[in-house]
């Protein structure tokens, strides 16, 4: 780092780590992290209760863009990963596309600028429950021999299992929950900080008045930057949001329809 | 001389600088393979604009498998 972005941004948790609002350094500690997953909680609460409150056969309004977004998760999601029968799993997909969105998009909001999920403590969670479901589904559809079967695909010679297997089990029940996490982390992490760097850039070089000739000259640039790079950022909350929810599909569709 | 360089540098810094060189080299693999596996796609879809859809959500699940290496390089330097 140079020594304006050191003396500016003296340590990386400066912008991640959140003064406690009430009941500090306790386990009940409530901060800007805590407060967005409720916030991004009581968006998709209200957003889809709103859509669903007077159902009309011709949608108007709320209902439109609640229905088309369900649609848009029903085909791109729980079709083209599971199929016909993953229909009954949109309601959960569709949580956790829209909490996860929600939840990114605040990256970019003026005001919040912070996505909570570059804390790791929210993404580990989200793929908890994501392990647990494709854990707890292959069990329930084929019984205790989904865990033989899931670790050791057929058609593999008996010498070769010795090897197979535990390569399987590393990389289903371990490896699997641990990307998840932190393919999710590491991306709005990324972002975070890149849009942190961009915007000190921006206002050393555009708002203080004291750094010399070349000020006028190479202003623009980290602003464009700035520019461009919010918008990136948008893409990639969405594209977080879809490759997290299409993952877990893929994972469900594994346990519902094993191979033969 | 090199040890003259690496004594003018605090270790800090040189771990930071590491771990950026890290995540360069981290960052080479998932790039290739993001763009082969990318344009792969692009000719997919257009021999058979039909399977569009198929090929797309599957391009999007080989870029998240390809580029959580390179994101795992990246979280290395916060440890």
């Amino acid at each position: 780092m140079n020594p304006v972005l050191a003396n500016l941004l003296p340590n990386i948790n400066s912008i991640f780590v959140w003064k406690g609002m009430f009941a500090q350094h306790t386990i009940l500690e409530f901060n800007k992290t805590a407060l967005m997953a409720f916030v991004s909680t009581a968006i998709c609460i209200s957003l889809f209760w709103a859509g669903s409150r007077r159902r009309a056969l011709v949608p108007t309004g709320v209902q439109n863009i609640t229905e088309y977004s369900y649609e848009l998760v029903e085909e791109n999601i729980s079709l083209a990963a599971i199929g016909e029968d993953g229909r009954s799993w949109t309601p959960f997909f569709a949580t956790l596309f829209f909490w996860i969105f929600f939840i990114n998009i605040f990256e970019v909001v003026p005001g919040v600028a912070f996505p909570a999920t570059s804390r790791l403590s929210i993404p580990l969670f989200l793929a908890l429950i994501s392990w647990g479901t494709f854990i707890v589904t292959g069990f329930v559809k084929q019984g205790p021999k989904y865990f033989w079967h899931n670790v050791s695909p057929p058609g593999v010679p008996f010498a070769l299992k010795f090897l197979v297997v535990p390569i399987e089990i590393f990389s289903k029940y371990l490896v699997r929950p641990f990307s998840l996490a932190v393919r999710l982390f590491a991306n709005m992490t990324a972002g975070h900080v890149l849009l942190a760097i961009f915007a000190i850039m921006t206002d050393q070089l555009l708002l203080a008045r004291n750094s010399g000739w070349y000020q006028a000259v190479f202003s623009p640039l980290p602003f464009a930057g700035l520019v461009a790079f919010t918008g990136f950022e948008i893409l990639v909350a969405v594209l977080q949001a879809y490759i997290f929810t299409i993952l877990t599909a893929v994972y469900i569709n594994e346990s519902l329809h094993p191979e033969h | 001389m090199h040890t003259l360089i690496l004594g003018a540098i605090a270790p800090n810094e040189l771990k930071n600088g590491l771990s950026s060189v890290g995540y360069g080299l981290a960052a080479i693999g998932p790039g290739i393979g993001i763009g082969y596996l990318v344009g792969q796609s692009v000719q997919a879809m257009a021999r058979q604009p039909e399977m569009a859809g198929n090929v797309r959500t599957t391009m999007f699940l080989g870029i998240a498998f390809a580029e959580a290496l390179a994101l795992i390089g990246f979280v290395l330097h916060f440890i």
